[in-house]
C-alpha cells in the first residue's frame, strides 16, 4: 500500500531538510512543472486526476484553480493561500503534515501558484502549531537558498514569494473569505460570496485558498500522473487520505489509508476498537461539524460521496467517538458550545442561535428541560440551516445537533422523564 | 510610544503585504510578546505606528481570543476544552489545576505566575486530555503528570 503523503514522515524525529527531500525526488514535481509545463497544462492534470479539497467541502480542485481570470483588467498579483488554520475539534491532520514534512507542502504551493500564476503567497497558520510553524519557517528559508522560491525561479524567469502568517486565533478564519479578511489585518468576518476569492480575494485580486493536505498531493501528482493517483483510491475519488480517530479507542491517532476504506476498518483495524468497558454508539466522521454515524454505518467507504449518502459528510476525515459512558446531551452540548463561542458575531441566526441552543442543552444536562424544547432545538437546527446564515459556521455547527436528535432522541428524553442527566 | 524593536519587528512584517494596516494583528502579536499584554496604551501605540484609529486596532484587538487586553501573568495555561479532551477528561484536568492554584478560569494567581484561561481546541485530540503553557503543548494529562509540569514555569 502506498502512502506518498506520509512516507517520509517519521513521528519523533526532525522532518527532512531540503537535501534529503531532494534525494527523495520530492523537488522533482517543481523542475517538472516550472521547466516542462505550461501553467494550464498543470491545473488540466490536476482537474484530470479528480483531486478534491481536503479541508473538508472535498470541491475539485483543478476546477477551482480554472476560475482564476488569466489577464485581469487592472494590474496586481494574484495570490495563493494555504488554509493551516485547523482548529476543527478532533482534527490534528495538517499538523502532522506541517510538522513532518514541510518541503513537500512548499513544493505544492510553488507548483500551485505556478498553475495560477500567483506571485505571492502564504501560509495562515494556526497559532498553536508554534512548532510546526518554526519548521516551516526555516524549510521557507531553505528553500529561498536553493532557489525554489524568490526570483528567477530555476532559471525559468517565474517569481514567487512565500510568506507565514501566524494566527491569533479564532476558529472562524479557517473559512476561506474570514482568513483573506484576517490575513489583511481585519477582524475575521467571512465575506459575502459572490464574487468568490478566485476572482476577487486577497487584496481585491484572484485568490486561490487550498488546505495543506491538497496541496500536498500537487508534487506527487506532477511527477507521477493522474492515473497513479486514481489507482490509489479504493473507490471513484482519487489518492489517500488521512483519517484519525480520537475519543475512547485503544490507539487513537493519523493514518494514511486508501480513499473509500471502511469505516469500520479505521476504527476496529487501526485505531484498535473500542477500550475495554467502553461500547461505540456514535461517530463524528469529520471535525465537529459533521452529522454523527452510528454502528449501522460501519461498513460505509469513506469517501465523501459514500458519506454523503449517509446524511453526513466526510469532512477532515477525523472522527471522534461517541462511547456509552459518555452523555450524548452534553457531547453535543460541547460542541455547540464551540460554535457559540466561535461565532463571528456577523449575523443574527449564528450569533443568536447558538448560545440559545447551547442554554437549551445545559437545561437537560440540569435535568430542567421540557418535551417542547426538543422542538425548539429541531426549529433552530432549521433556522441555522445553509441558505439562512452569511457563512457555512452555524449550518456546521447544527449538524450534529439535528442528528444527535435524531440518533439519540430517547437519550433526550431520559434526561427530561429522570429529571437530571442519567449519566452524572 | 512604541520601543525600537517593536518598531523594527514591526516594519519587518510590512515589507510583506502591500500596505501597512495589513500588518495590524502582528503588530499586535509583537507588542504582546514584548508586553504581556495590551493596554490601552499599546493600543495606541499600534495606531498611530500604522495610521489607523485607536477604535480600529482595538475592535481587531478584542476579535481574537489570543490577544489580551487585560493584564496576564507570567505563564499562561490553556485547558483545552475540545470535544476529544471533554470525552477523555477535561474536567479533571481543569479541577486539579484550579485546585492547586487557587484560581478560576480567567483568573491570575496573586504572585502573578499563572494565568489559567479555557481554550476551544489545541489539536492534540489523539493525546487528550492536552493543555498549553506559552508555547508548549503537553499531552495525555493525568493528576500527577500535572505537577510535573506546572513545577516547570517560575
Amino acid at each position: 500500500m502506498e502512502t506518498p503523503l506520509t512516507q517520509y514522515i517519521k513521528p519523533g524525529t526532525p522532518p527532512p531538510g531540503i537535501k534529503e527531500y531532494e534525494r527523495t525526488g520530492g523537488y522533482d514535481g517543481v523542475q517538472r512543472a516550472l521547466k516542462e509545463m505550461k501553467p494550464a497544462e498543470i491545473t488540466a492534470l490536476v482537474k484530470s486526476s479528480g483531486l478534491t479539497g481536503r479541508g473538508g467541502a472535498g470541491f475539485p480542485t483543478g476546477m477551482k484553480w480554472s476560475f482564476v481570470p488569466e489577464k485581469t483588467e487592472v494590474k496586481g498579483f494574484k495570490y495563493l493561500v494555504t488554509n493551516a488554520d485547523e482548529m476543527e475539534p478532533g482534527t490534528f491532520k495538517d499538523r502532522y503534515l506541517l510538522e513532518g514534512n514541510p518541503h513537500q507542502l512548499i513544493a505544492g504551493m510553488i507548483i500551485a501558484s505556478y498553475a495560477i500564476q500567483a506571485q505571492k503567497s502564504y501560509i495562515f497558520i494556526r497559532w498553536a502549531y508554534k512548532k510546526a510553524e518554526i519548521i516551516i519557517r526555516k524549510a521557507i528559508a531553505e528553500a529561498y537558498e536553493a532557489g525554489y522560491l524568490g526570483e528567477n525561479i530555476l532559471g525559468t524567469g517565474y517569481n514567487l514569494d512565500l510568506y507565514i502568517h501566524s494566527s491569533a486565533g479564532r476558529y472562524i478564519c479557517g473559512e476561506e473569505t474570514a482568513l483573506l479578511n484576517s490575513l489583511e489585518g481585519k477582524r475575521g468576518i467571512p465575506r459575502t460570496k459572490p464574487p468568490f476569492p478566485a476572482v476577487s480575494g486577497l487584496f481585491g485580486r484572484p485568490t486561490i485558498v487550498n488546505n495543506v493536505e491538497t496541496l500536498c498531493w500537487i508534487p506527487h501528482i506532477v511527477a507521477k500522473g493522474s492515473d497513479w493517483f486514481r489507482q490509489l483510491s479504493l473507490t471513484g475519488e482519487g489518492g489517500t487520505k488521512l483519517y484519525g480517530v480520537s475519543g475512547r479507542v485503544k490507539s487513537p491517532g493519523l493514518w494514511e489509508l486508501p480513499m473509500g476504506t471502511s469505516l469500520r476498518e479505521i476504527i476496529y483495524d487501526h485505531a484498535g476498537g473500542m477500550q475495554d468497558g467502553y461500547k461505540l454508539r456514535g461517530v463524528i466522521p469529520g471535525g465537529a461539524s459533521t452529522d454523527f454515524m452510528t454502528e449501522n454505518h460501519l461498513d460505509t467507504k469513506m469517501d465523501f460521496e459514500s458519506v454523503r449518502s449517509t446524511g453526513s459528510r466526510l469532512g477532515t476525515g477525523t472522527m471522534i467517538i461517541l462511547d456509552d459512558k459518555t452523555c450524548p446531551v452534553a457531547f453535543i452540548r460541547n460542541m455547540i458550545k464551540f460554535f457559540a463561542d466561535e461565532s463571528c458575531g456577523w449575523c443574527t441566526p449564528c450569533r443568536e442561535g447558538l448560545p440559545w441552543a447551547v442554554k437549551l442543552l445545559d437545561s437537560f444536562e440540569k435535568g430542567t428541560a421540557k418535551e417542547e424544547d426538543i422542538g425548539i432545538l429541531e426549529f433552530l437546527s432549521r433556522y441555522m440551516a445553509p441558505g439562512n446564515t452569511f457563512c457555512a459556521h452555524a449550518p456546521g455547527a447544527v449538524e450534529p445537533l439535528q442528528s444527535g436528535l435524531r440518533y439519540f432522541r430517547k437519550d433526550f428524553l431520559r434526561h427530561i422523564e429522570e429529571k437530571h442527566c442519567p449519566w452524572k | 510610544m512604541l520601543t525600537d524593536e517593536e518598531r523594527k519587528e514591526i516594519r519587518e512584517e510590512i515589507k510583506l503585504y502591500p500596505y501597512v494596516e495589513a500588518v495590524c494583528i502582528d503588530a499586535l502579536k509583537i507588542v504582546q510578546d514584548h508586553r504581556g499584554w495590551i493596554s490601552d496604551e499599546a493600543v495606541n501605540d499600534i495606531a498611530s505606528e500604522l495610521e489607523m484609529s485607536p477604535a480600529e486596532v482595538d475592535s481587531i484587538a478584542t476579535f481574537y481570543t489570543r490577544i489580551y487586553r487585560k493584564p496576564v501573568g507570567r505563564n499562561i495555561i490553556l485547558v483545552c476544552e475540545g470535544i476529544s479532551c471533554m470525552i477523555m477528561g477535561y474536567e479533571s484536568v481543569y479541577e486539579k489545576i484550579s485546585g492547586k492554584l487557587n484560581v478560576k478560569f480567567g483568573e491570575t494567581t496573586p504572585d502573578g505566575r499563572f494565568t489559567l484561561l479555557p481554550v476551544s481546541c489545541l489539536g492534540d485530540c489523539d493525546h487528550a486530555p492536552a493543555l498549553m503553557i506559552n508555547n508548549d503543548h503537553y499531552n495525555d494529562l493525568t493528576h500527577d503528570t500535572i505537577d510535573e509540569i506546572l513545577a516547570k514555569y517560575r
